[in-house]
């Protein structure tokens, strides 16, 4: 009763929610039948293949999601130049302000302070609205859409793309797609899960990507950086929303364990079939 | 050769009497003179002239014409009264009588040891004497048709003891009857004496003149042993008009397994057509159709139905013809019977194939497990292969076989090699389909490739399926195959090397051979290749191609897809698919839009050579440097946060806690007041 009336803090807008639902969605599928051809040699990559309905709806299945991707990627692009527009006015405000997706010096002194915070050397840094592992993950997604997607399409059009470049480059795409390939799903499902789901507060999820929402307490603990920021400014009520009711919130959460589950599942097969299988 | 021994004789005994040569013949004309035949016909001239020997009184004229036209005309008469020389004349009487062994030793002695001659030596006065065929003082030549041994008087002169009712053909044992007739009513008497063809075989033709022996005697011309070369005399060529059934030489070679001629054409009464056999069935039936007839020796059944014969392939072989030891001189033909029934005495060549044969070695040291003819063919049921009812027909020789090579049966148990479950794997086999479920009896079956006859392991360099000759075998059907085949470099012709080179089955296996568009085939295939080119087939798998192949899908391009299957040649080879000229049109199977520069796909690329693939080795350790790296700053960041992240979430958990007792000291005093309000 009382839960019901707490505010909670909006973290992200319901472009970004839906933008990474779509992403979750589709990099799970690209993983899924990518992987297949990857590990052929294993047999749940056999099975994996059949259950998709063939190679060919297999490779169906991965450039519908890979056009997902694609269009994740560029709606995001256009959502930051209305952003640009709509909230900072200039690129200038938007790239270098606070709240900024790149890297600057906040982020090495975060970087430093956090290993001493690690090494039990000192507090935990104060932490502004993105983190620099979140930045990290942020621009690990624009090197990996750029490197998987370009080689992607050179393997999916090898006709026109021989046109012009040696076809020995068709074999340099395969080994870069799927290495690449290899790093994003490695690290997604495991850095990246660690450092958003399993750390030991957050365990077993963290579900403000798809609320959008967190509680006030955990917006304090996490992000105080940008916690005072807003107290200072007195903007902190505009950001105050209600909370899901609890069916949306079990939804989501269900929504949740399936991905993480496949993702698991995933670095599971790839260790086999790199330890126990490798040739 | 008579006159000169005759002369010989003279010069030996004009010797004695003179020294000088103009003396010696001046002497031997004297004393001749005093001889000649003149003076033996001035009384022997006189057809009243009678003469007495041993008691006996007959005429002794001699007829001088006759005398001067036989054979001997130019002869002296003490040249063969030879007890007259130097006698007086006239002489006494009871002279010797004439031996013709002194001028014809040979006849002579080949008389005397013949029949005729061992019964004149016993005293048998019914044994021919020279004279009782040649005649005596009119003596003409064979040639002459006035002879009585002219080709065409001789079935008469024969006839004169041999024919029915003759003292001979009644007081003698003689088996055969009616010669006579049944030799004037015979092919070769009708040519003799009809047609006047003085070549047509008369007597002496088959019993010879002077060494007629009867047919018991081994070295007689008409022992069994010696008929063959005896006929063959004059029938040259009846080996090849019997070929399909006895290959010529055997006849002569093993004569005792064959039947002899005289065992179809009986003597006497050869004919044009075949004939009524030596030994009538019909002798045989009366006691092989007892139901009830049993061997004595091991109490098998001999009964013989004898409609299965007669529906059988050799409804028109007798009985005496395969159980050819029969002689019909016993009063049981049969008991002179002591082996089992030889087929190779007509089926020679296959008898010979057989003996070389896995089957005929095993049978040839006893080996009880060996198959002989009639395991396969039957016995007196033998039919065609040809013939749906037979054991031998196509689609029955599958469960033939399977009697011995059926897993478990006595052949497979013995057994080592590799292939098991033969005939289950082959009736699932494309050929067994097409024999068994399809019914095509053009369709391979066991003797097909494992010939018939020649049965022999694969490691025989002569058998069928050694890999040697395996490309023919197959051929023998796939003849296109096996021209392209030829022209590979599988083939032995093409491919110069000292590694094994494969064939037909290493690809297609032996009994489990499927359709080549299957997928199953189609997948198994680059295993099969990847045998023997090891490295080629690992890199084909590191490819696209490879591993949709891997996910058992065949839509890919596999081995045969680009370097063709069985033209595979060398890619430096203008004549390969993979060729400079042909590699883009075999990249445009599958891909319609492919250039030179597409072809330029590495197909069998790997990241481990540098050497041979740079690029590909760098982009692979740039891109797994970079996986590593950042796994391993991922993780050290990872890895260190976990321990201060338990301890935090610790704290928070009391934090909460104690948040958690505060509130619901809040509830439970808010339920205290909901209480009051209620009441």
């Amino acid at each position: 009763m009382n839960k019901s009336t707490e505010k909670e803090y909006l973290r992200f807008s319901r472009l970004n929610r839906i933008l990474h639902v779509c992403m979750i969605v589709s990099f799970l599928s690209l993983a899924l039948t990518g992987m297949t051809l990857k590990f052929s040699y294993t047999n749940w990559a056999v099975v994996l293949s059949h259950f998709f309905g063939g190679f060919e709806t297999a490779g169906f299945i991965h450039r519908f999601a890979a056009i997902i991707m694609f269009g994740v990627f560029f709606s995001h692009l256009y959502d930051l130049r209305r952003r640009k527009r709509t909230e900072f006015g200039t690129w200038r405000k938007m790239l270098f302000g606070n709240d900024t997706m790149l890297f600057n010096k906040k982020d090495i002194k975060d970087l430093i302070g956090n290993f001493k915070w690690f090494l039990g050397l000192g507090p935990r840094p104060k932490f502004g609205r993105w983190t620099y592992w979140e930045k990290f993950d942020y621009f690990a997604v624009f090197w990996g859409i750029t490197v998987i997607g370009s080689t992607g399409l050179t393997l999916w059009f090898p006709e026109f793309f021989t046109l012009f470049l040696p076809g020995w480059f068709i074999n340099v795409a395969t080994i870069i797609h799927s290495d690449e390939a290899l790093l994003a799903t490695g690290f997604i499902f495991t850095v990246h899960f660690f450092n958003t789901h399993l750390r030991p507060e957050k365990f077993p999820m963290d579900i403000v990507i798809f609320t959008g929402r967190m509680p006030l307490e955990e917006f304090k603990r996490d992000k105080p950086g940008e916690f005072e920021e807003l107290l200072k400014k007195g903007e902190l009520e505009n950001y105050l929303v209600d909370s899901y009711p609890p069916i949306v919130i079990r939804t989501i959460r269900i929504f949740g364990w399936i991905a993480l589950t496949i993702g698991f599942s995933i670095i599971i097969w790839i260790v086999y079939a790199m330890i126990f299988v490798y040739r | 050769m008579l006159k000169s021994n005759f002369t010989l004789l003279h010069v030996k005994k004009s010797f004695l009497f003179s020294f000088s040569l103009t003396l010696l013949i001046f002497c031997t004309n004297l004393k001749s003179s005093s001889q000649e035949n003149s003076v033996c016909f001035s009384c022997h001239n006189d057809k009243s002239l009678k003469g007495t020997r041993k008691g006996k009184t007959f005429s002794v004229f001699i007829d001088e014409k006759k005398f001067s036209n036989s054979v001997h005309g130019s002869l002296t008469c003490i040249s063969c009264h030879v007890d007259l020389e130097g006698k007086e004349l006239p002489h006494d009487e009871d002279l010797a009588p004439v031996n013709c062994g002194n001028c014809h030793t040979s006849e002579y002695e080949q008389h005397e040891s013949s029949l005729h001659g061992k019964a004149l030596l016993k005293g048998d006065q019914l044994a021919p004497h020279c004279y009782d065929c040649h005649g005596k003082h009119d003596i003409l030549s064979a040639k002459d048709p006035n002879s009585p041994i002219t080709p065409l008087k001789i079935p008469f002169l024969c006839g004169k003891c041999h024919q029915e009712g003759a003292p001979v053909q009644q007081q003698r044992i003689i088996h055969q009857d009616h010669i006579i007739e049944n030799f004037s009513e015979s092919i070769h008497g009708e040519g003799l004496l009809r047609k006047g063809l003085i070549v047509a075989p008369s007597c002496v033709s088959c019993h010879t003149a002077h060494s007629i022996l009867p047919h018991t005697e081994p070295s007689s011309s008409i022992s069994r042993k010696n008929i063959a070369s005896t006929c063959s005399k004059c029938h040259a060529e009846i080996e090849i008009v019997h070929r399909k059934v006895i290959k010529g030489e055997l006849w002569e070679k093993q004569a005792h397994v064959l039947p002899a001629c005289v065992d179809c054409h009986q003597p006497h009464k050869i004919r044009k057509i075949f004939y009524d056999q030596g030994m009538a069935d019909r002798d045989c039936m009366t006691c092989h159709e007892k139901l009830d007839i049993k061997s004595s020796k091991d109490g098998r059944s001999l009964y013989v139905k004898y409609t299965t014969l007669k529906l059988s392939r050799h409804l028109n072989i007798a009985c005496s013809q395969c159980h050819s030891e029969v002689n019909a001189s016993h009063s049981r033909p049969c008991d002179a019977i002591t082996k089992q029934v030889d087929c190779s005495a007509c089926h020679a060549e296959i008898g010979n194939q057989y003996l070389k044969s896995i089957h005929g070695q095993y049978f040839t040291k006893n080996d009880l497990n060996a198959p002989s003819c009639k395991e396969c063919h039957g016995t007196h049921s033998v039919l065609g292969k040809t013939d749906p009812k037979s054991p031998t027909f196509p689609t029955t020789v599958p469960k033939l076989c399977a009697r011995c090579h059926r897993e478990g049966q006595k052949a497979a148990v013995r057994y080592s090699g590799d292939e098991h479950q033969i005939i289950e794997h082959y009736t699932e086999s494309i050929h067994g389909k097409g024999l068994i479920k399809s019914g095509l009896t053009v369709t391979a079956m066991c003797t097909n490739c494992h010939t018939a006859h020649n049965v022999l392991p694969h490691t025989d360099t002569a058998s069928s399926i050694n890999p040697k000759n395996l490309p023919t075998t197959c051929g023998k059907c796939h003849h296109g195959i096996e021209e392209q085949f030829r022209q590979s470099i599988h083939s032995k012709l093409v491919g110069k090397t000292d590694k094994e080179l494969p064939v037909c089955a290493d690809c297609h296996s032996a009994h489990t051979i499927r359709r080549a568009d299957e997928t199953g085939f189609k997948l198994d295939i680059m295993q099969k290749c990847g045998r023997c080119h090891e490295d080629i087939a690992k890199t084909y798998f590191d490819t696209y191609h490879g591993k949709v192949s891997q996910l058992g899908y065949t839509k890919t391009a596999k081995c045969y897809d680009c370097h063709g299957a069985h033209d595979i040649l060398p890619i430096s080879d203008p004549k390969s698919h993979l060729s400079r000229e042909n590699v883009v049109r075999t990249c445009q199977k599958c891909h319609p839009g492919a250039t030179r520069r597409f072809a330029g796909y590495l197909t069998h690329a790997t990241h481990h050579d540098p050497k041979k693939y740079p690029f590909l080795f760098w982009t692979f350790w740039g891109m797994t440097a970079l996986l590593i790296g950042t796994f391993i700053l991922g993780g050290i960041h990872t890895l260190l946060w976990l321990p201060r992240a338990l301890k935090m979430q610790r704290k928070l958990k009391e934090l909460s806690k104690n948040t958690v007792k505060n509130k619901n000291q809040e509830i439970s005093e808010v339920k205290k007041d909901d209480g009051k309000n209620n009441e």
